[in-house]
């Protein structure tokens, strides 16, 4: 092959004979595989939902009913109908929004579930920035000086990072920085005295409260977030800069970089300019993934923290028994993992000249 | 052809630590080499590449380079720092390696790529720059150069990728160019041009070549004198043209196994290997 | 050859193995030697090691039983008569530890017997047979893997009800997937080769071939990935007993430790911070063994 394949512009002689633009049906294709483990995600929370001991009507109605209450409810609850016809429903339900009511709290699922999503949004985003922003210039550290103390400091911190318990170093977060020395603010996000201060127009209180200007919101909202956060941020740093340093290995004893520093650059140079450009999508696809592990993560650490996101709402629906509640949980958390993995896969495919 | 030595080597060791032992790889290698294309032929683990990378620092973290003498015209390369070698690398001595799939940047435009290898130089524009690359990627015989500058690495056949390599390691001017392995990697049809088009700019920039290789015939050809490494250590050094009386055992029987058309005999003689060899 | 044959060691080393048996014992023993040169390996190994001594004599070593209350020894601080202070019942924490350890090996075995041979023989069959098979079982892989592991184990416990063996089959099912994934990797790769069209070619059936041939090409990898998932699955049980999910109280399971030690967590800090030290010690040792044996079994990852 003495010239380069994609000569002037011709098609190549077997080309299909839609037009359609080269990387559309990969991405169909791929669409309706999400599609389908969506559809099995569904079947999977509705099977779960049918296994809960608890006799949902009895929740409702409570157990001194009498029967003819019993059956309406049981009648209104779709209970009589064959299964696959309640899987329908169940389906359509939960495509529409419509979770049901949470028995512990009263209200509409989809209403709870708005007020409490951005609580741990926030506190996930803090989580990634630390991750990210300590993360990846020490994996990238860590590799450039392979073996060294610098590098064996790094992976041990992050090695203990992934075998915490991250709701333990919570506890002991509280106890140290809150009980002992008194530097973070407690549980919960904001003190007693700051509670509703602030008008919530996205629901993340730091934005809101710069939108008022009210500051001492703000610094107080911080010092309550900072704990929690710095600890997801941790256990997001383990994973990242592990993942940056394998990377960056990999890509460090590739014959370009020797290339490079024969042309005359300087060994930083061609760290960041080539060897961490080359790992730039791979680190995408891993910040994806630690996000929704943070996620994860935050179910736990909520509760610790006493912190009024997505989490503590998990785990409070759970120990309620409230079928409604955790299914809509537990279907978010993976309809969220199928996105950010599918996000991912496309900015990959966007960003890598190699797949183009 | 001038013999004036510009590069001088004397006693070059280089050494290798891995887990479970340490690894000499080159033994005492000694040689010059002036504007002339010198040939350093050897199997695997000869040590060949290391000399290379070695000339120019580049020896892998885990080693050590000693030498009683690395002098790159009136510099010591031996007890050169790192700033000093960044002068040194792509502007004064230079280095085309194996396989363009590896050695260029995947994600960087080609162009860009060899834009790079132009020394820093406020008084040059960004136009001046690509004028300068183009006339590069005509000078490797490139036919298109506007639509090549914009290409990827791999989008480009291998035959034009060593010749964007060439460009790229030309860019700066050198005077001492390293080639290791250079057409190993190319279709046998497709090594013929690059191999000339290499010959042709050193000779008209009058630089001096390293020509490392595995294939004697190839450097027997293209080069004016030949350096054999066998496990570490040189061997036999000898011109081109006189290769057939070499002395050594070891070039008589790499000669002897090379595979000649015309030739009557039924089987391939096989080198015999004499450990005696390795403690020349 | 010298005379090496004689001894043990000689035996082991020899260049020209005898029997089957004596190559698969040699492989081992080239394995341990590779192993022993890595210390946070060996640390990793000796914890393990040092926690299945612990259990299995934890009558012997816990000098009171874990349910043994006394109010009027409540909430005190590590001491040289109770070492790791008392709890707000007044139990003795260092006899809770040491009978929790029994607890958590059996979690940890539980899950790793169970979670194993399934994904060995849902991958191994995907991988196997290909087509409609592979697509089918490798999309309800996907969608277990689309939840993380400690959320699907919560819904299951939660459907299931609290207790020690719901949260083992709670895990066990979110811990199948990666190795059901890892071994349709290696099916696929052994499946083309060359032994297995002969042992085809002599009639084995299915079962056989992939029980005789293709799951010993694979346990290697799942043994590392087992190990090294077992950290998780250790943080898993845990945040399940933290949630009251799991081990029902009296049981001393160390995450539920943990919940009970929150209440009193400001006036006594041993009794956060000691379980949670014992899990992360755990989870530690796990990950430092399994990075050993990744090096040994499967060198060319990383």
């Amino acid at each position: 092959m003495a010239e380069p394949k994609a000569a002037a512009g011709q098609p190549p002689a077997a080309a299909p004979s839609s037009s359609l633009p080269r990387w559309v049906r990969p991405l169909l294709r791929q669409l309706a595989s999400v599609a389908v483990t969506l559809l099995g995600l569904m079947a999977l929370a509705f099977f779960i939902g049918r296994m809960l001991p608890l006799d949902p009507v009895i929740a409702i109605v409570g157990e001194q009913a009498e029967k003819e209450t019993y059956d309406m409810v049981y009648r209104q609850l779709g209970l009589d109908r064959p299964l696959w016809q309640q899987f329908l429903f169940f389906i359509r339900d939960m495509l529409s929004g419509d979770f049901g009511n949470a028995l512990f709290t009263g209200n509409r699922v989809a209403d709870d579930l708005k007020r409490v999503f951005p609580a741990t949004i926030e506190l996930a985003t803090f989580a990634i920035m630390i991750g990210v922003g300590i993360g990846v210039p020490v994996g990238v550290l860590a590799a450039v000086y392979r073996d060294s103390p610098l590098d064996h400091s790094v992976r041990f911190i992050g090695l203990l990072g992934y075998s915490s318990p991250t709701f333990w170093l919570g506890l002991m977060g509280l106890i140290v920085f809150y009980a002992w020395l008194d530097l973070v603010g407690g549980p919960g996000r904001l003190d007693v005295s700051y509670i509703d201060m602030v008008e919530p127009v996205t629901g993340l209180l730091t934005v809101d409260a710069l939108l008022v200007g009210e500051y001492d919101v703000f610094w107080n909202t911080l010092s309550h977030m900072i704990l929690p956060g710095t600890i997801l941020g941790y256990s997001s740093m383990a994973y990242i800069s592990r993942m940056t340093r394998s990377f960056m290995l990999e890509q460090l004893g590739q014959e370009y970089v020797t290339a490079a520093r024969v042309k005359g650059q300087s060994k930083w140079r061609v760290v960041w300019r080539h060897a961490f450009r080359n790992i730039l999508v791979q680190l995408i696809t891993v910040i994806a993934l630690a996000y929704a592990f943070l996620l994860e993560g935050a179910v736990l650490t909520e509760t610790v923290f006493a912190w009024p996101g997505f989490g503590r709402y998990l785990t409070s629906g759970i120990l309620a028994g409230d079928m409604n509640a955790v299914l809509a949980c537990v279907l978010i958390i993976g309809v969220i993992f199928v996105a950010l993995n599918l996000l991912s896969d496309l900015l990959y495919r966007l960003l890598d000249p190699r797949t183009k | 052809m001038n013999q004036t030595p510009q590069l001088l080597v004397e006693d070059l060791h280089v050494r290798f630590r891995t887990p479970q032992r340490m690894v000499h790889a080159v033994r005492g290698v000694s040689f010059s080499v002036g504007r002339e294309k010198v040939g350093i032929v050897g199997e695997s683990g000869s040590g060949k590449s290391q000399t290379g990378r070695a000339i120019l620092k580049l020896t892998p973290p885990n080693g050590t380079v000693s030498a009683k003498r690395l002098q790159f015209q009136e510099l010591d390369i031996a007890g050169a720092s790192e700033r000093e070698m960044l002068k040194v690398r792509g502007s004064r001595i230079s280095m085309i390696m194996q396989d363009p799939k590896y050695a260029l940047d995947p994600v960087m435009r080609v162009g860009a790529q060899i834009a790079e290898a132009i020394p820093e130089s406020p008084r040059t524009s960004a136009a001046e720059k690509r004028d300068k690359v183009m006339a590069m990627l005509e000078a490797v015989h490139i036919r298109n150069p506007a639509r090549v500058h914009d290409l990827y690495p791999h989008e480009v056949s291998g035959g034009m990728g060593q010749r964007i390599m060439i460009a790229m390691m030309l860019m700066a001017d050198p005077d001492l160019l390293i080639a290791d392995e250079p057409t190993s990697a190319l279709d046998v049809t497709v090594r013929m041009q690059v191999l000339a088009i290499l010959d042709d700019l050193v000779t008209r920039r009058g630089l001096g070549l390293i020509f490392i290789s595995h294939d004697l015939n190839l450097v027997a050809t293209f080069c004016d004198r030949v350096l054999i490494m066998y496990a570490g250590r040189i061997v036999e050094e000898c011109a081109a043209a006189d290769l057939q009386n070499a002395k050594h055992p070891y070039t008589r029987g790499l000669l002897a196994s090379l595979p000649r058309i015309g030739s009557r005999h039924q089987k391939l003689a096989v080198l015999n290997r004499d450990p005696a060899w390795l403690n020349d | 050859m010298s005379d090496n044959s004689s001894t043990l060691r000689g035996w082991l080393r020899a260049e020209v193995t005898t029997s089957p048996r004596h190559a698969a014992l040699q492989r081992f023993y080239f394995g341990w030697l590779r192993l022993k040169g890595n210390p946070l390996a060996l640390f990793g190994l000796s914890v393990l090691l040092f926690l299945i001594v612990v259990a299995i004599l934890a009558p012997v070593i816990a000098p009171v039983g874990f349910n043994d209350q006394s109010l009027t020894r409540r909430l005190l601080p590590p001491s040289a008569e109770h070492w790791f202070g008392t709890d707000e019942l007044g139990r003795d924490v260092f006899s809770r530890i040491v009978w929790g350890s029994r607890i958590t090996l059996y979690i940890s075995c539980l899950v790793a017997i169970i979670a194993a041979p399934v994904g060995l023989a849902v991958g191994t069959t995907a991988g196997y047979f290909g087509g409609w098979t592979d697509t089918v079982l490798m999309r309800v892989n996907d969608i277990f893997l689309s939840f993380p592991g400690l959320i699907l184990a919560l819904a299951f416990v939660a459907a299931l009800g609290p207790g020690i063996e719901n949260a083992v089959i709670a895990i066990a099912l979110t811990a199948w997937p990666p190795i059901a994934r890892l071994a349709r990797a290696e099916t696929l790769t052994v499946r083309s080769s060359d032994y297995i069209a002969a042992v085809r070619i002599q009639g084995a059936s299915p079962a056989r071939i992939i029980l005789k041939h293709i799951v010993p090409m694979c346990i290697p990898s799942v043994v590392v990935r087992i190990t090294l998932n077992m950290a998780g699955i250790i943080l898993t049980a845990a945040g399940l007993g933290f949630l009251g999910l799991g081990a029902q109280p009296p049981l001393p399971e160390w995450g539920a430790m943990l919940s009970t030690g929150r209440q009193s967590m400001l006036q006594a800090w041993w009794l956060a911070a000691i379980p949670g030290l014992a899990i992360l010690t755990t989870s530690l040792a796990f990950n430092l063994f399994g990075d050993g044996l990744r090096d040994v079994l499967d060198p060319r990852s990383e």
